[in-house]
């Protein structure tokens, strides 16, 4: 899960990272009474949960609370890549003498979380990684220990930090870490953090992910979830525990498995069809998940035929058969529906949809074939 | 012939009591697995299976009185970790972990911890493995596979089966399947099970399943072209998956130019792997 910018910054900010002041506004009228209260110059940033926001002129610098509320009516109006603006945080602006990136993530080879520093932080970082990857400094984090303030400090020395700032840098690098561990993150950022001109360590930006599978853990902030960031069905289908992804094409896909979702989804790709979207109902899934995952396919205005392949392990195949029968008795579905059912409990499954009108497959490729063959008007 | 599971796996069952587990320890039973005991705090002293096999509180016991060398969890990701970590400590040497779900944090801490110590851990979010003829551990369907020399690993459930299945079409069998899992920390990667492969007398080819994501499969082709005999094909899901909606920087930093299938692709042809462009054009591959 993602959290906004304001919303990441207030919780590395709870672990000791100096953060600009500042406040969300829904309006515009609102953000120049916030403006007032920094003292007239802030920075309107839209808050989206997608990045190149400063790029997009998403993110503006504002000389007066006047100027505040214009920019934030102007930006509060915009959508970037697709998403449309809904919140603007007002921050007072700093003079920035230096930009430094500071992040942490997962590295899957490594098997643990990395600290990632680079004296050249801002909007290039990612050039800067592909360009010169020696900027960027990297310490590999022992899930048992934790960070230790050697590594921190290692870091300040190696980037050529100013020995007056070693101090609280190693005080962020810890509380970024522990903004991390204690919350599930997959990713802190603080990009920039920047050196300001009166010589203070200070934090503009923030990001956080969240595990979902951990957020169990963590209900607080699964409240804070801004479902307005999110196609309804999406969240429909986790609701359920269903991964599920919008993609444009027509044949609806109900899979058990993300491997073979995504195999199916290349199937289809590969015989001149288009997958209408990604949907794993995952291990082990009963009836109602079925019919919960099929409602949310046929209500794609797009689908022309919806594949079902199901290669039972922990799934049944009478569960899903039961759920499929459920969903067809709610939904009534116009669209054709093919059917591939194999693996456990396989049998008794295509017993229960043997009186249903449904087109069943022995194959994966017999299945993709036959559904590609009624979208185009087969 | 095989690796890890065979005949002499005395088997125990985590979470044995549960929907999941219970279906699942009947029909590894069914298979002729050798299952000597299950656990589930609370319910040590029963009997399940019609009186075959005792429950116990902890594994530590278990162990004690019925020997198992493996251990199969079915816990729910709550308590996985915890399961690992109890399974390790009371000195089972290879744990499958099926359970879905597990937080990386997690795992992150548990991987550290059995490096430490010589335990095998497969998983999670895995199938487990199996050895037509000998021993199912785990949930793939034991029907699908038939005694033979293909050695199976693969990082997707469900479409392992797939590739099972299309083998035994082609009147292949496999040596030992083995579904290490799709999660980003897991217990055994690619390279792992290759090695196992590779010294195994009675494996002679092998297919690799891999998906999207991470940088195991190029990992395997690097082990391949320097350390393999054996013929490999395989096959990478993902191909046609958009790129996801991304936000921060910290992911693509580390993970630079790989991840996406045509990398993998390339990594894999480039060490001579024969690439399907779907699973039912494996057992040709391997034939011709």
């Amino acid at each position: 899960m993602k959290l906004h910018e304001y919303q990441s910054k207030s919780i590395f900010a709870r672990y000791g990272v100096p953060i600009p002041r500042g406040r969300v506004a829904g309006i515009a009228g609102e953000a120049k009474q916030i403006a007032e209260e920094l003292g007239g110059r802030v920075i309107v940033k839209s808050q989206v949960l997608v990045g190149g926001r400063g790029k997009a002129g998403g993110i503006r610098l504002a000389k007066s609370p006047q100027e505040a509320e214009e920019l934030a009516t102007h930006i509060l109006g915009m959508e970037i890549k697709g998403l449309k603006v809904r919140k603007v945080l007002i921050d007072e602006a700093v003079t920035i003498v230096k930009e430094i990136y500071l992040g942490i993530t997962n590295d899957r080879a490594k098997r643990c979380p990395v600290m990632m520093a680079s004296s050249e932080g801002g909007m290039e970082i990612e050039e800067v990684a592909r360009k010169t990857p020696e900027k960027i400094l990297k310490v590999a984090i022992d899930p048992l220990l934790g960070l230790r303030d050697f590594q921190a400090r290692d870091l300040a020395v190696s980037m050529d930090l100013p020995k007056e700032h070693w101090k609280m840098f190693i005080t962020i690098a810890h509380g970024l870490w522990r903004a991390y561990q204690e919350n599930d993150a997959t990713l802190v950022e603080i990009n920039p953090l920047v050196i300001t001109g009166d010589n203070r360590l200070l934090a503009l930006d923030g990001k956080m992910i969240i595990d979902d599978n951990a957020l169990y853990r963590h209900l607080d902030l699964t409240e804070t979830r801004d479902l307005d960031e999110e196609a309804p069905a999406e969240i429909e289908a986790r609701k359920y525990g269903l991964s599920f992804i919008k993609l444009d094409g027509e044949i609806g896909c109900m899979v058990n498995g993300a491997g073979l979702a995504m195999a199916t989804m290349d199937i289809i790709k590969l015989f001149g069809g288009t997958p209408a979207n990604f949907l794993d109902i995952g291990g082990g899934a009963g009836s109602e998940k079925v019919a919960a995952a099929l409602r949310i396919i046929l209500a794609d205005k797009n689908v022309k035929a919806v594949l079902i392949n199901i290669f039972g392990g922990i799934t049944r195949g009478d569960e899903v058969a039961r759920g499929i029968l459920t969903a067809i008795r709610e939904v009534k579905p116009k669209v054709p529906m093919i059917v591939r059912l194999v693996g456990t409990n396989a049998e008794e499954g295509r017993r229960l949809l043997a009186n249903s009108n449904l087109i069943t497959a022995e194959t994966l490729v017999d299945a993709a074939q036959k559904a590609i063959a009624i979208s185009k008007g087969g | 012939m095989s690796i890890l599971v065979n005949k002499n796996t005395r088997l125990l069952v985590q979470g044995i009591t549960g929907h999941e587990g219970m279906f699942h320890t009947q029909q590894m039973v069914q298979y002729g697995t050798n299952v000597v005991a299950g656990v589930t705090p609370g319910k040590g002293g029963e009997w399940v299976l019609d009186g075959k096999v005792p429950v116990f509180d902890s594994v530590k016991v278990a162990v004690e009185v019925t020997g198992p060398n493996t251990s199969v969890i079915f816990v729910p990701a709550r308590a996985a970790a915890d399961a690992i970590f109890e399974a390790a400590d009371a000195g089972i040497e290879l744990i499958i972990c099926i359970t879905e779900g597990v937080p990386v944090a997690d795992m992150m801490r548990v991987r550290r911890f059995l490096d430490q110590r010589s335990v095998r851990l497969i998983g999670p979010n895995c199938p487990g493995l199996l050895t037509p003829g000998e021993a199912k551990v785990g949930i793939i369907p034991g029907n699908i596979a038939i005694p033979g020399n293909v050695g199976v690993v693969s990082r997707s459930g469900t479409l392992t089966y797939e590739v099972l299945a299309a083998l035994r079409l082609s009147g292949m069998g496999a040596s030992t399947c083995v579904g290490i899992g799709g999660d980003p920390i897991n217990g055994t990667s690619f390279v792992d099970v290759l090695e196992l492969f590779e010294a195994d007398p009675h494996t002679e080819k092998v297919v690799m399943i891999g998906e999207i994501g991470g940088s195991d499969e190029e990992a395997a082709a690097e082990f391949i072209a320097t350390r393999m005999t054996k013929p490999v094909a395989a096959f990478i899901a993902g191909q046609s998956a958009p790129p996801g909606k991304r936000m921060g920087h910290a992911g693509a930093i580390i993970e630079g130019g790989s991840g996406g299938a045509e990398e993998k692709i390339a990594a894999l042809e480039s060490a001579g792997v024969r690439i399907a462009r779907h699973p039912e054009e494996i057992p040709g591959l391997l034939n011709s």
